[in-house]
Order: C-alpha cells, then sequence, then structure tokens
C-alpha cells in the first residue's frame, strides 16, 4: 500500500509495506514539525503486526527535527512494544545526534489528576468558599481592629502620619476626584429632578419636585455616589499600589528596616479617604441641588429664588448633617478594604488584579450595607 | 533543517547600521553585528547600554529608528507583519523570568505555539510537550504544575522548553543564568550547549555570567559606546580599551578563567 501525500518533494511521506519478511516503512521528504501532521494520523492508524521482524527506512528522509525524530521514534517504540523486531536503517549520519537527543528524552510525564466528580466537586466548592468567607471576615475584623488602635494612636500622636505622603493621597483621592464627582452629582441631581416632576405634576404638585431633589441628594444620593466612586477610583487604586509592592518584595523590605508597613502604608491612605470623602461630598450635594435647580428653572419654571425657598421648607440642618455623618465612615471602610486586600495579594501579578476587582466589589457592598443601617438607626432616633 | 551541527559560515542574523533611541536618548548608534549558523554569541556590556534593548530589536519587539535588521534572510524592520510573524517562528526567545503564561501549566505553555503554528493533533502536540520537557531536564511531574509553583531556574528551564517548541533555528537568551545558584547555571549553560550541538542551533545570549562567556560563548559582542566589537575572549583580552581591561582582566574574570582551566585539565 502506498499512501502520497502530495507529490512535491518536502511533505513527509510514508511508505508502508507488509510482505513475508514483515513490516517495511519506507519514510520520505521533510520530517519537521510544520510537515508531520498527516504522517502522524497514518502512522497512528497503521495496525502494527504483532511479531516478526519491522523495519523503518530514513534513507529518503530530506530533513528532520525533533518532532519529527519523536514520530519516528515513536512508532519504533510501538512497533517494539507490539512484539516485533525493530530496525531503523538508512539514518543518515547528520541526524544520528537528534535521534539520540529524542531517544534519551522519551520519558513520560505522569497525567494530569483527572477531575473529581462533579457534584463531588461542587460541594467541595461551595464549602471551601464558605470558609474562606469566613476566615476573609475574620480577618477583615482584625485588620479594622489593627487600624483603628493605629488610627487611633495617631490621632493622639498626630506626628506618627506620614504628612507627604497624605497630602499626597489626598490629592490623588480627593483633589483629582473633584471634576468626576461634580459632574456626576450634577446629572443626577438633573435626573432626579426630571423624574420627580414628570411623576408630580400629574397631581399639580411640582413644587415638591425641590423636596425630592434636596432630601434625595442631601441624605442619600451626594454621599452614596461620591463613595461609590471613590471605591471605584481610590480603593481599587490602594489595592494595586499596596498589592504591587507586595509582589516586588517592598513590604518585606520595610519589615526588615523596622518601618511599620501599616503606618507608612495604610495610616496616610485611610486619613485621606477619612478627610476627603467629607469634603467631595459637601461638594457632590452642592452640585447635585445645583443640578436640580437648573432643571427646575428649565423644564418647571421654577426659579433659583422659588427653589431656594421651597428648600428652604424642606429641609432641616439634620438633614445635611445625615449625609455627611456617614462620609468620614465610608471614607474609612473604602480606604480599609483596598489596603486590606492590597496587603492580601501574594505572589503574581495577577493576584493584584483580582485583589483589585475583590476590593471595589466589597467596598460598594460594605458602602452600601452600612448606608441601610444608618438608615435604620436614622428611623430609630426618628431624625 | 536543524541537522547543520558544524559552524558554516553562513549568516543567520546580519544587523546593520542600527540606530534606537527612546526620545532623545540614543541606545545604538551605527552598530553593526553578524552571527553565523551554529555558533553561540555571548552579548556583553555594562548597565544601560542596552543589551537587552538590542535582543528585542532583533526580535521585533522594538521599532529601530534606522537601520537594516536580516533574520534569516528576511528583513525584519521592512516586511509585512506575516512575513515577521512566519520568521519569528523559526527563532525562539528565552525571556529573563521565563515570562510563562501564568494561567497555564508547563505541557500547555509549551503547546501554546504548536497550536498556534501547525497543525498537529493535540495528542502529538502533547508528546512534543513532553518530549521537550524531558529535553530541558524538568522533572516529569513539573508538566502539569503551574509557573507559580516552580523555583526560578525551574521557571527558566520551562521557558526554554517553551521556546524549543517550534524547533527553532536560532535561540535568543535573556540572560539565562541570571538568578541561578552556580550549580544551576553550570547546568544550564551545559544544557544550552548541548541543545546547540544536538540540534544545530544558533544563540544569542545576552548575559553578565563570565563562567557562562567562557565556557560555552564562540564569540562575545560588546557594545561599547554605542556600538558593537565581535571578537572571542581571546581577541577582547588583548583589546587596551579601558571597559574590556576592567572586564576582561577583573578579579572575577580571572577567577573564571582559572575554574575553566582546572576543569579541562582535570
Amino acid at each position: 500500500m502506498t499512501v502520497v501525500l502530495d507529490n512535491a518533494a518536502p511533505v513527509a511521506q510514508v511508505d508502508t509495506d507488509s510482505s513475508a519478511d514483515g513490516l517495511h516503512l519506507r519514510l520520505s521528504g521533510n520530517w519537521t514539525t510544520a510537515t508531520i501532521a498527516d504522517v502522524d494520523r497514518i502512522l497512528r492508524a497503521t495496525s502494527l503486526p504483532s511479531s516478526g521482524r519491522a523495519e523503518i527506512d530514513m534513507t529518503d528522509v530530506m530533513a528532520l527535527d525533533t518532532s519529527g525524530a519523536w514520530l519516528v521514534h515513536r512508532t519504533e517504540l510501538a512497533l517494539a512494544e507490539h512484539g516485533a523486531e525493530v530496525r531503523v536503517s538508512g539514518v543518515n549520519p547528520r541526524f544520528a545526534g537528534l535521534i539520540e537527543t529524542v531517544r534519551a528524552n522519551d520519558d513520560q510525564c505522569p497525567d494530569p489528576e483527572p477531575p473529581a466528580n462533579a457534584f463531588v466537586a461542587m460541594v467541595e466548592r461551595v464549602g471551601r468558599t464558605t470558609f474562606l468567607v469566613a476566615q476573609e471576615s475574620r480577618d477583615l475584623v482584625t485588620f479594622l481592629g489593627h487600624s483603628v488602635v493605629v488610627l487611633g494612636h495617631s490621632v493622639f500622636r498626630p506626628s506618627r502620619i506620614r504628612m507627604t505622603s497624605l497630602f499626597h493621597h489626598i490629592e490623588q483621592a480627593g483633589l483629582n476626584a473633584v471634576p468626576i464627582v461634580g459632574l456626576i452629582s450634577f446629572l443626577i441631581g438633573i435626573v432626579l429632578a426630571f423624574q420627580g416632576a414628570e411623576q408630580l405634576s400629574k397631581f399639580g404638585a411640582q413644587i415638591f419636585t425641590v423636596n425630592i431633589v434636596a432630601q434625595g441628594v442631601l441624605r442619600e444620593m451626594g454621599v452614596l455616589l461620591t463613595a461609590i466612586m471613590l471605591a471605584g477610583r481610590s480603593g481599587s487604586a490602594f489595592t494595586a499600589q499596596i498589592g504591587t509592592m507586595k509582589v516586588r518584595e517592598e513590604v518585606d523590605a520595610m519589615r526588615t528596616i523596622g518601618l511599620d508597613p501599616m503606618e507608612v502604608l495604610v495610616l496616610p491612605r485611610l486619613w485621606a479617604l477619612v478627610i476627603c470623602l467629607p469634603l467631595l461630598t459637601f461638594f457632590a450635594n452642592i452640585m447635585g441641588l445645583l443640578g436640580g435647580a437648573i432643571m427646575a428653572t428649565v423644564a418647571l419654571d421654577i426659579t433659583f429664588f422659588q427653589f431656594a425657598r421651597q428648600m428652604s421648607g424642606a429641609v432641616t440642618m439634620w438633614t445635611f448633617w445625615i449625609g455627611l455623618i456617614k462620609a468620614p465612615v465610608f471614607g474609612f471602610i473604602i480606604g480599609l478594604v483596598g489596603c486590606y486586600e492590597g496587603m492580601r495579594v501574594t505572589g503574581s501579578a495577577e493576584s493584584v488584579g483580582r485583589m483589585t476587582t475583590r476590593a471595589v466589589v466589597e467596598s460598594i457592598f460594605l458602602v452600601i450595607v452600612l448606608d441601610a443601617m444608618f438608615s435604620i438607626l436614622f428611623a430609630v432616633l426618628g431624625i | 533543517m536543524a541537522a547543520e551541527h558544524q559552524v558554516s559560515a553562513q549568516t543567520v542574523i546580519r544587523v546593520e547600521g542600527l540606530r534606537t533611541q527612546f526620545g532623545s536618548n540614543v541606545i545604538h548608534d551605527g552598530l553593526d553585528l553578524e552571527v553565523l549558523s551554529g555558533e553561540i554569541m555571548g552579548i556583553v556590556g555594562g548597565s544601560g547600554t542596552g543589551k537587552s534593548v538590542l535582543l528585542r530589536t532583533i526580535v521585533g519587539l522594538i521599532r529601530p529608528a534606522s537601520g537594516r535588521i536580516d533574520l534569516l534572510g528576511t528583513d525584519v524592520v521592512g516586511c509585512s507583519e506575516s512575513e515577521r510573524t512566519r520568521v519569528l517562528s523559526r527563532a525562539g526567545v528565552l525571556f529573563q523570568d521565563g515570562a510563562l503564561f501564568s494561567s497555564m501549566t508547563v505541557a500547555q505553555n509549551i503547546m501554546v505555539p504548536l497550536a498556534e503554528h501547525t497543525d498537529l493533533a493535540p495528542a502529538l502536540r502533547e508528546e512534543i510537550a513532553e518530549l521537550k520537557i524531558n529535553m530541558v531536564g524538568l522533572p516529569l511531574d513539573a508538566a502539569n504544575k503551574f509557573p507559580s509553583e516552580l523555583s526560578g531556574g525551574m521557571r527558566k528551564r520551562a521557558g526554554l522548553a517553551r521556546a524549543l517548541a517550534l524547533d527553532p533555528e536560532i535561540l535568543f537568551l535573556d540572560e539565562p543564568t541570571a538568578g541561578l545558584d552556580p550549580i544551576g547555571a553550570d547546568r544550564f549553560d551545559r544544557l544550552v550547549k548541548g541543545l546547540r550541538d544536538a540540534l544545530g542551533l544558533t544563540v544569542v545570549m545576552v548575559t553578565h555570567d563570565l563562567d557562562s562567556l567562557n565556557a560555552i560563548c564562540d564569540r562575545i559582542a560588546v557594545l561599547l559606546d554605542k556600538r558593537i566589537r565581535v571578537g572571542t575572549m581571546q581577541d577582547h583580552m588583548h583589546d587596551d580599551h579601558p571597559w574590556l581591561r576592567e572586564y576582561f582582566h577583573g578579579p572575577r574574570a580571572r577567577a573564571a578563567r582559572h575554574t575553566d582551566a582546572a576543569t579541562e585539565m582535570g
């Protein structure tokens, strides 16, 4: 039987000839990685004699590389395993080194472990994840405690705070966030005013749009949006910065020099957010009200003056403070989670990315949980 | 393809009038280099002289400001993207820390170029990956490990196995022995030399390791004053350039030569 793959010379070919003498495989053409795909299939499909003699004739092989040599060697091994007496002939001396190399390196790697039963694997994953979540919560609380202690110390000994670093982070997390926070609040003010006006106009009570905007922005929207922005902008940046430093062993270097990473890395970042978030919230409130007022003027013919008068009746000082009181707490939580996840980075750059994602998700989640708890608290207090 | 053993006079890499710069910072200016088939060429130079930059330029990761680079007869600066990819698939590169894809096992890493550039059956790809793992001297159970589970030396070997996946004609090594202990470095040197002899590779390696230079490099290219000076170890030792004198006559160089002489006698 003759198998011709291609009439052009360079392609690898194999002629199989079964006679009384035994199996005769005549190889020809180029036996290299790029050209052996088809002969691999043919050689795999060739039925092997279980006894007798077999000859692999390499006289007409024009080129050989390790992959080609491996194919020859594999066939030789398979024949030998079947009980045939194998002989490789006509080996060009130029190929001898290659064949020798492949022969010396034919040990088989162990198979990867087969995947466990799908159901068992799922149960295992659920258990493992539960355990990890519990462990992580415990670690986060530990980190919280540690941070509170360091933060508390720094209140009584402000000289422990690294001012350069603090101001750097205030600039990064606070000042640089001003445009985006302002824009978003402004737009949300517009949206609130528009939606409010749409519903209230059905009752002829458009003027109460002002109440919705003022209450909505001051109590909830201003601080919540600012916190979410900062979680995305700064919380993630903290994780990435500290995480990269961990990967490059900078954090370990700090410890050996006698610097406390909590004090050097975590403290300025926490303080920066605790200081910046209230300030940004204040700014966001103003921008939100401004957006609402402009929308009211344009769409509802409520003048600025009317807006202001209606607002002064709609809100008390407490409305404003309720929003602002939450800000430093949210700032603290965002900074805490950002730094905590950064400190948990181990090993590779991949871990930095994973932890950064986690930091953002966790901090937004915690901010909203805390917001709900604040709402309950204020409801109980009756303000 | 990969069967010439002896050093023949064929030029596989020819760099002419190469100029690379980052902004106003000129790294190489009018640099010429010729690498012959089957030789091991070491590239040395002080810190910041652009050894790695030269390597990266030759393999097309950095675009030179001007000059011509012929790799296996193809002008890689001027040619089309697809042509460059085809030529580069005939060269393997080992980066400093292996640069293995961290989300894949070692075996999967080695199979990446095979899957990309050949139409081999998956089973054969696995066999070839195993063969390369054997050839670079990795323990067999490393095949199913992830790069993060390997030591630095093993990662380099795994990176070498991936570089060898397509049976390249040229192998580029970026500081292959940096960060290895002397025993590991010596083994790696012998591995590279053994592979060159067995597979007829041409090897270009950036290195700081005087032992490697002494033990396995046929010629040494020294980056000096934005250009290159090529010669054997002997040539460089008789050169009067102050940097060369300091490099090849320093205490470390003497120690490297001494050990070499001792092993040859013993």
